[in-house]
């Protein structure tokens, strides 16, 4: 199926839960609501024409104004994939777990939760993945500020290059 | 009489140990030589790879991707490459995209063997180690030959690669593969048909077709698991249709399906495959410039895309959001060993602590790949 039938068929489903249809060139994908994250998603799953077995790619994005969860979907039964996205607020973003769907969810999860910091409602492990866990902010965020120092470990260093030119003089 | 008391012991494992394939870390609940669970700790090697790429631009992105998964650097270098070039809308020179093959698939032999290699070395036999490491070598001089470097290339460039092939190296190319071909041979003959070998590998780290593709687990690991899934060959990229080869899966000839056992002879037989493209590459590669004509200040125009690669460790996803500046908004990569981790608390329930070097050798899991 090509992934803009997958989308008109939720849009038949679901109604006015897909927020939106995007047609483009490269990888068209469609906007659904945050509270129907799950249901659109076990459809997806069930159901014998869509049969997505797998969720391949789930990634954070910050807009500055909204964050973005988007979600690449993959079927080796059919052999098509769809691309979904959920829009959140920017302020406290959370959004329902897809993991009991997908079990590849519970890593990625975790590290859009860690990066970009959107949480994942009744996920069951979700703590930071990559970073320590004493972390400050979440570094993907467009906003975030790198601390000058961690455990005493200055982040900063003097350009070598600079060093160099001082030196010569 | 009275029963004998067991307790439950945590153990750590790593993140300085010699099996973990770079700085991974294990917390172990164990009963005796039973694990309970394996929970794995990553993060060691985080470097935020994703965050630098905003900040330095498209084309100065390109060394870092290297440093994705320097085992296979020529796969994350054309990840980047051809998302780039997807989202500008960027044609490769013919000569250019097999340029890319040829270093791409040299790069998975190489890649595969230091797997193959490290694994027999984790499972206790020294000797096939050298022996991989000896061909790998011979490999990294050749790509060094053609890229100058032998571990982190930047060989490949949005729009092609950055240097032609020189001079008589498609001739030493060919003859390292007369070299190369009958090596299966003696490798297969050293270790993989040992019946310690196969007894240490064998029904160990069973993982179902099913819990498979739940789990994203990708390329051989995948493949292993008796679902033919090929990007190479399913959603051929680059010049991949071009090339007659075949896409070896799991037999369970030795055991169950799916096992440790499938997922090394996998990436054999794969040896094999990547060989044959090769030679067909190196023969028919056609003349032409290898660079397309891209703008030094490279902006592609706003939108997102998402790209799949076949790397050596599996279909590697790039995410890139361009907001039609000079630098990228968001990119993401989705690896192999990430999803591989992410099995490995599922997998290790009930097996000897000794099992637990087997399935991370078995999975060729890299942990820079996982950290990013």
């Amino acid at each position: 199926m090509e992934a803009l039938a997958i989308y008109q068929r939720l849009k038949d489903q679901f109604g006015d839960q897909i927020l939106e249809i995007v047609d483009r060139k490269t990888d068209p994908y469609c906007v659904i609501a945050p509270d129907a994250v799950v249901e659109v998603a076990r459809f997806m799953r069930d159901d014998p024409e869509i049969a997505m077995d797998c969720l391949s790619n789930q990634s954070g994005v910050d807009y500055k104004d909204r964050m973005e969860v988007v979600y690449h979907l993959f079927s080796y039964a059919k052999r098509h994939g769809a691309v979904l996205k959920v829009k959140l607020p920017r302020e406290n973003p959370a959004v329902e777990t897809v993991e009991k769907l997908w079990s590849s969810a519970n890593w990625m999860e975790r590290e859009i939760f860690d990066l970009i910091g959107v949480n994942f409602t009744g996920h069951s492990d979700l703590r930071r993945i990559l970073l320590p866990e004493d972390w400050v902010g979440h570094p993907l965020r467009k906003d975030f500020v790198e601390p000058l120092e961690y455990h005493g470990i200055s982040t900063v260093r003097e350009s070598p290059i600079i060093r160099l030119e001082s030196k010569r003089k | 009489m009275n029963t004998l008391h067991t307790e439950e012991m945590t153990l750590n494992m790593g993140p300085q140990h010699p099996s973990t394939h770079g700085v991974l870390r294990f917390v172990v609940r164990a009963d005796g030589e039973i694990m309970r669970e394996a929970v794995p700790d990553v993060g060691y090697l985080h470097r935020s790879i994703e965050k630098i790429a905003e900040k330095v631009g498209y084309h100065g992105f390109m060394p870092y991707t290297d440093r994705v998964d320097y085992v296979c650097a020529m796969f994350t270098n054309q990840g980047w490459a051809s998302a780039c070039e997807k989202l500008a809308g960027i044609e490769v020179p013919k000569r250019g995209e097999y340029c890319r093959v040829i270093a791409a698939e040299f790069n998975r032999l190489a890649s595969h063997l230091l797997s193959v290699g490290t694994m027999a070395m984790d499972i206790g036999a020294m000797t096939p180690f050298t022996h991989a490491l000896r061909e790998r070598e011979m490999i990294n001089d050749l790509i060094e030959e053609l890229c100058g470097a032998r571990l982190t290339f930047n060989y490949m460039r949005i729009g092609g690669v950055a240097f032609d092939l020189p001079p008589g190296w498609r001739e030493k190319a060919l003859a390292y593969l007369d070299h190369f071909e009958p090596i299966f041979d003696e490798y297969n003959a050293l270790i993989s048909y040992n019946k310690i070998y196969i007894e240490r590998l064998a029904n160990v780290g069973v993982i179902s077709a099913a819990d498979a593709i739940n789990y994203n687990l990708v390329g051989p690991n995948l493949r292993a698991c008796g679902i033919k899934w090929d990007i190479r060959k399913d959603v051929p990229y680059s010049v991949y249709r071009d090339f007659d080869f075949d896409v070896p899966v799991g037999e369970g000839r030795w055991g169950k399906l799916g096992d440790a056992m499938d997922r090394y002879m996998v990436r054999i037989r794969e040896l094999a495959e990547s060989a044959r493209i090769l030679r067909q590459a190196l023969t028919r590669i056609p003349s032409g410039p290898v660079l397309a004509k891209v703008p030094r200040n490279f902006k592609p125009p706003a939108g997102e895309c998402q790209v799949r690669i076949e790397s050596a460790r599996g279909d590697m996803g790039w995410y890139v959001v361009s907001d039609g500046t000079a630098y990228p908004w968001r990119v993401h990569v989705r690896t192999g060993s990430f999803a591989a981790m992410g099995i490995m608390q599922k997998l290790s329930r009930g097996l000897m602590i000794a099992d637990l070097v087997t399935i991370i050798a078995s999975l060729d899991v890299i942990a820079p790949e996982i950290d990013r």
